[in-house]
């Protein structure tokens, strides 16, 4: 699996649908809208994993954050022996979707709906395992830290003995 | 330098550990000429390979064999798996430790008489006290050069404590400063002064703070009488006809099993694996495990009354910046029972990078509430409470015979219920903690559950009498006068102050007994 930045946008819509935000391509890929980026999905059905991407970013949504991370945090879902209890648990979601009214998780429009789908199954080991990779998964991306403002690393700059460790002039 | 002793060398002490405890010791014995074998679980890291990295350096440095956890405590929810965030190598956790070095307040001495009888809690005067130790602690204030004390300098206050200083001034908090660290706030000979790196917790990349590993093990490695070896798990205490105690059973890093004949055998383990050691060293003549005919090993185990703040602000506040911890209130470690509460706690700034601050600052929570605080992160500061929590007969480590570990022996199970008087204190920190940050204009402030437990202390209790505890004010086995516990296991109440810099002392004060015992032929 590899993300291919070498689609056309032209390629990519001639056979995509819209997921959300993102774009579900036949042949096994999911793109983001502008075709920024793509990332070829090999044992998971593509819509599964947009629909994956997008519970990764209603569970912990940070607006400045793009989908190409969220779906770096779960790429690793696409291997043989994830792919079973992921399609099921991808599909009691859209069951629990469509219980609500809902042609699938990702029509759900606004977040408050997908959250309300997403909280009644919190309990759920799927549930509890999407949430739980993601700690490692989304906030140990070191190309994430820095729109949190996170510096990282710091001892080979010399640490912040004259880089402002107390820089700060408002107390 | 290198030295390297027999197997069968019956003459040897032999140390089963080498953090602040066990290393110091096995260092300390070795400067007065005491042959020494220390059996380090782990591997040997420093400054030379520690990374700036909070997951990267978890994976290289941290105790993760298998343990469980039961009781009402949150962290066998939140990290059921993994009670205790302590370190497997050389220098143990003082690789991991934060560098607060305080002493312990004249009346946490001896908590019975002062406290008076609190329902539920197995409180119990220690057989030392205040002025038996005050030299040794100040043997130690200087062994780690420890900040405030001795004539040595603070170190300067970072973004974090400015915040932090600054409101408990307006709160009217007097004993605020920037601690008394083990944290060079000079250059050294051989160690140079804090760079403000951050990542104390990682392992500090300049040596800059104390760890028994690059401060202490060298020095005992250089008198040719310690032999450190690495990777070799102690597994059982082996004992003679007579109850004495003759050497320890201990596996190397291929799982190959060997026997180190001893003349005595000193535990320091940490207080998981000391009394789960001992436990499983039961056999026809000791069945309950070694030094246990009170039936205390593995109970009373205590890990501080914890939490933390973390507030945010509507400008930069950069935590991550400089010293983890780098600056204390102190107004709260009294013995106060207005408050509602016996006992007290210290308020202390740390922080998290964006990697553990996912992790702990609310376990299990998601959605917008939890986001929008980390997006917060760069505006946030953040401080940690630790105080002292009651000693109970059942919180205990035991053995859990349903989870072997890789040796085949059973592993150890941590039970921890609050007692009301934790959670009663817990209250107040934090009540007290969000207002110092309120009255420096916070805009939100999080009340952050427990951590798993950096101050694991207790489960061989020191005590007067044989039947209260397992050890003497030697931390001499009240059983096996050649078996010694030298960790925060001996600890028989936890004081609201950060332990190592008592462990040290009690280290440093066994050490001498240990030799001068010795020389008198009496062990």
């Amino acid at each position: 699996m590899s993300y291919v930045k070498s689609l056309t946008r032209r390629d990519l819509l001639k056979t995509s649908v819209a997921a959300g935000s993102l774009l579900i391509i036949g042949g096994g890929f999911v793109a983001a809208s502008n075709a920024a980026w793509a990332l070829e999905v090999t044992h998971l059905k593509s819509s599964t994993m947009a629909t994956l991407i997008q519970m990764a970013r209603d569970i912990y949504p940070h607006d400045n954050i793009a989908d190409e991370f969220y779906a770096a945090a779960v790429k690793g879902y696409d291997t043989a022996e994830s792919k079973g209890p992921v399609e099921e648990g991808i599909a009691a979601l859209n069951a629990a979707a469509t219980g609500r009214g809902h042609a699938s998780y990702l029509a759900a429009g606004w977040e408050r709906d997908r959250v309300d789908i997403l909280r009644s199954m919190e309990s759920s080991p799927f549930f509890q395992q999407i949430r739980g990779g993601l700690i490692t998964g989304l906030y140990n991306q070191k190309a994430v830290w820095p729109v949190f403002g996170y510096e990282g690393e710091s001892f080979s700059k010399g640490g912040y003995i004259d880089r402002g460790f107390n820089d700060i002039k408002w107390v | 330098m290198s030295v390297s002793f027999d197997k069968k060398d019956g003459n040897v002490v032999v140390v089963i550990g080498t953090g602040p405890g066990g290393g110091v010791l096995a260092s300390e014995l070795a400067q007065k000429g005491v042959k020494v074998v220390a059996l380090e679980a782990g591997g040997r890291h420093g400054p030379e390979d520690f990374v700036n990295d909070e997951w990267a350096s978890f994976g290289q440095i941290s105790w993760l064999d298998s343990r469980s956890t039961s009781g009402s405590w949150r962290v066998a929810k939140d990290f059921s798996g993994l009670p205790a965030w302590i370190v497997k190598g050389v220098g143990g956790s003082s690789q991991h430790w934060a560098g607060a070095s305080l002493r312990f307040q004249e009346h946490e001495w001896k908590t019975q008489t002062v406290y008076g009888n609190v329902t539920g809690a197995s409180l119990l005067d220690w057989p030392i006290d205040a002025k038996t130790m005050d030299p040794y602690y100040t043997k130690a204030e200087e062994k780690l050069r420890v900040t405030r004390t001795g004539g040595r300098k603070g170190l300067p206050g970072n973004n974090n404590y400015k915040v932090f200083e600054a409101g408990a001034k307006k709160l009217g908090y007097k004993d605020v400063h920037t601690g008394r660290m083990a944290i060079n706030s000079k250059d050294y000979d051989d160690f140079v002064a804090c760079q403000q790196t951050g990542f104390c917790f990682q392992g500090c990349k300049w040596g800059a703070k104390w760890s028994a590993g690059y401060n202490e093990i060298p020095v005992g490695e250089a008198t040719g009488n310690l032999e450190v070896r690495i990777n070799s798990q102690a597994l059982k205490i082996e004992h003679d006809a007579s109850g004495k105690v003759t050497g320890v059973i201990y596996a190397d890093a291929d799982g190959k099993q060997h026997v180190q004949k001893a003349r005595i055998v000193c535990v320091a383990g940490n207080s998981i694996e000391s009394p789960r050691l001992l436990l499983n060293s039961a056999s026809s003549m000791f069945p309950d495990g070694l030094a246990n005919s009170s039936g205390q090993v593995g109970r009373n185990y205590m890990r501080h009354m914890t939490g933390s703040v973390y507030a945010t602000f509507d400008k930069p506040v950069k935590m991550w910046r400089g010293t983890t911890m780098a600056g204390i209130i102190q107004d709260e470690a009294r013995h106060d029972p207005s408050r509602g509460f016996v006992g007290g706690y210290e308020l202390e700034t740390l922080s998290l990078g964006i990697p553990f601050m996912a992790a702990f600052l609310d376990p299990g929570a998601w959605g917008r509430e939890f986001t929008s605080a980390l997006d917060q992160y760069e505006n946030m500061a953040g401080m940690w409470i630790v105080g002292e929590d009651m000693p109970q007969e059942t919180n205990r480590v035991s053995l859990n015979h349903d989870v072997k570990d890789q040796f085949g022996l059973p592993t150890p199970n941590v039970h921890f219920d609050d007692h009301p008087n934790d959670i009663a204190m817990r209250n107040h920190a934090y009540k007290q903690g969000a207002a110092v940050y309120d009255a420096v204009g916070a805009v939100r402030t999080f009340p952050t559950p427990p951590y798993p437990s950096t101050h694991n202390l207790g489960t061989n209790r020191m005590s007067a009498k044989a039947r209260d505890g397992v050890v003497n004010k030697w931390g001499q086995t009240h059983d096996i006068k050649n078996l010694f516990v030298s960790d925060g296991s001996q600890f028989t109440t936890g004081a609201a102050e950060n332990p190592t810099l008592t462990i040290v002392a009690l280290a440093i004060r066994q050490a001498e007994r240990i030799a001068s015992e010795m020389s008198k032929g009496n062990i």
